[in-house]
């Protein structure tokens, strides 16, 4: 039953609408799969930081500021942040917004078959 | 790294609603609750002056299914701090705006059926649970006569204050406080909250809410400077002070500076009768909660180290959403003796818990 190479249906392919989440429990593992519209992506449910589950925290965008008085939004629905110590991370990475290469939750890949979201443990 | 029995110094009951309190008011409160209600010191009556980075400051996993405010179910904190963690005494520390109240009556009122309501509501219906004792520390009369009263309640092991008071704690209109909680051999807990009547910083309102939580650690030293350059800790050699969420790496840098300038400047206060460093050694106890989180991670323990091995006390601020957890806290290993210091020895010393 272990291996990297483990293929689990975890919803219809019409179940998490765009900017929707499925939380699954996989062998004790806790994953939450992400619509983003043009794919899905897969995080571990448990931030890297003090543990939380990552997985339930509110979706957003990243707000950034190239200069002072000068904001723009962007990556509308695409950035997660952690429902405890709002630590901010990439959903189509992985990795932690502020921290990118020190710091990342792992990630899965998804794939549609069929009419099944299939996710690759 | 995982812990042992614990004893977690701050988490939060929350009041849902005001209609909870009232059974636990006269007519006359009832009805200045239902045609008055809240009037505080801040200028807000319903919300607070920053922002708090999540809803009620709350984790946002902590809102009980059954409805209600995060730390309003004891079923629910249950199942996510008492029985998820190996919490052997936890202590409550509600914000509920009783403290805050302008009406003096009105806010000494709503302490006591604060206090009372804990007593059925928490205390009654789980072994584990301690809590402090509500007062209006801003009419310390009112708050003293509190005191008096609650301690007859056994789990009370605490009296709460905040830590922007209308004059710094030291000063002698709070010291009835201090009398009482001696009387009850009971410490005085700061705990960080926002609405009370001044500014954090001693210059000013801040725009932030960053600004402001960055400012409690610095709030919590100038009530330190002032507890013991005004003599409090002479006059109650048996009291102690517990500051809750203040930080604590700034300990050794108060310390140096106290001690030095005492040397210097000794003969404005030539009755007190230690170096001060001495006082906030032996008086002042911190809990860990947000734990310091260094650079390098290893250079907490020497940290806490020269902080005090018997000065910390470990705490979650469960529901609130800088929550630390009792396992992945330190992120470093901590040596075993210190960690169940920390952990355990330091609050059952303080809160006199049976060890």
């Amino acid at each position: 039953m272990t291996g990297s190479n483990r293929h689990v249906v975890v919803a219809a392919a019409d179940e998490i609408p765009p900017g929707g989440r499925k939380i699954v429990h996989i062998d004790g593992r806790s994953v939450g799969v992400f619509n983003l519209g043009d794919r899905y992506v897969a995080l571990r449910n448990t931030c890297p930081h003090e543990g939380a589950p990552l997985c339930e925290g509110a979706l957003s965008g990243a707000l950034t500021s190239p200069r002072p008085g000068e904001y723009h939004y962007e990556r509308r629905g695409e950035i997660l942040r952690c429902p405890w110590h709002q630590w901010e991370f990439d959903l189509r990475t992985g990795r932690s917004w502020v921290d990118p290469e020190r710091l990342r939750v792992r990630s899965y890949s998804v794939t549609c078959e069929n009419d099944h979201v299939v996710l690759h443990l | 790294m995982r812990t042992g029995a614990l004893i977690d110094c701050d988490v939060h009951n929350a009041v849902s609603s005001d209609a909870e309190l009232q059974p636990y008011l006269s007519t006359r409160w009832r009805r200045h609750m239902e045609l008055i209600g809240s009037r505080t010191f801040s200028p807000f009556t319903k919300g607070y002056a920053y922002p708090k980075a999540a809803r009620f400051a709350s984790r946002r996993d902590a809102w009980p299914p059954t409805g209600g405010l995060p730390g309003s179910d004891l079923e629910f904190m249950k199942e996510q701090l008492l029985d998820a963690y190996p919490v052997k005494h936890a202590v409550l520390n509600c914000l509920y705006r009783a403290p805050e109240q302008r009406h003096d009556a009105y806010g000494a009122a709503l302490a006591t059926a604060v206090n009372n309501w804990q007593v059925d509501q928490w205390l009654e219906r789980d072994d584990r649970l301690r809590a402090s004792i509500t007062v209006p520390f801003e009419f310390p009369d009112l708050a003293a006569a509190e005191i008096d009263r609650a301690t007859t309640c056994p789990g009370f092991v605490q009296v709460l204050l905040y830590p922007r008071t209308a004059a710094p704690l030291g000063r002698r209109e709070y010291w009835p406080i201090y009398e009482a909680a001696c009387r009850a051999g009971l410490p005085i807990g700061i705990h960080a909250a926002s609405t009370t009547p001044g500014p954090i910083t001693a210059t000013g309102w801040p725009s932030y809410y960053i600004e402001d939580h960055t400012g409690l650690a610095v709030a919590f030293q100038a009530q330190v400077i002032s507890l013991i350059f005004n003599g409090v800790f002479d006059r109650f050699p048996e009291l102690r002070v517990v500051l809750l969420e203040g930080g604590f790496a700034w300990v050794p840098a108060l310390a140096h500076r106290l001690d030095a300038l005492h040397a210097r400047l000794g003969e404005e206060v030539p009755d007190l009768r230690y170096p001060p460093s001495h006082y906030l050694r032996s008086h002042i106890r911190i809990t860990t909660q947000p734990m310091e989180e260094p650079e390098r991670p290893g250079d907490l323990v020497p940290l806490i180290r020269e902080v005090g091995a018997d000065l910390l006390m470990f705490s979650t601020d469960y529901p609130h959403w800088d929550f630390d957890n009792p396992h992945r806290a330190f992120r470093t290993r901590v040596p075993a003796t210190l960690h169940r210091q920390i952990m355990h020895d330091n609050a059952c010393a303080t809160y006199r818990l049976a060890a």
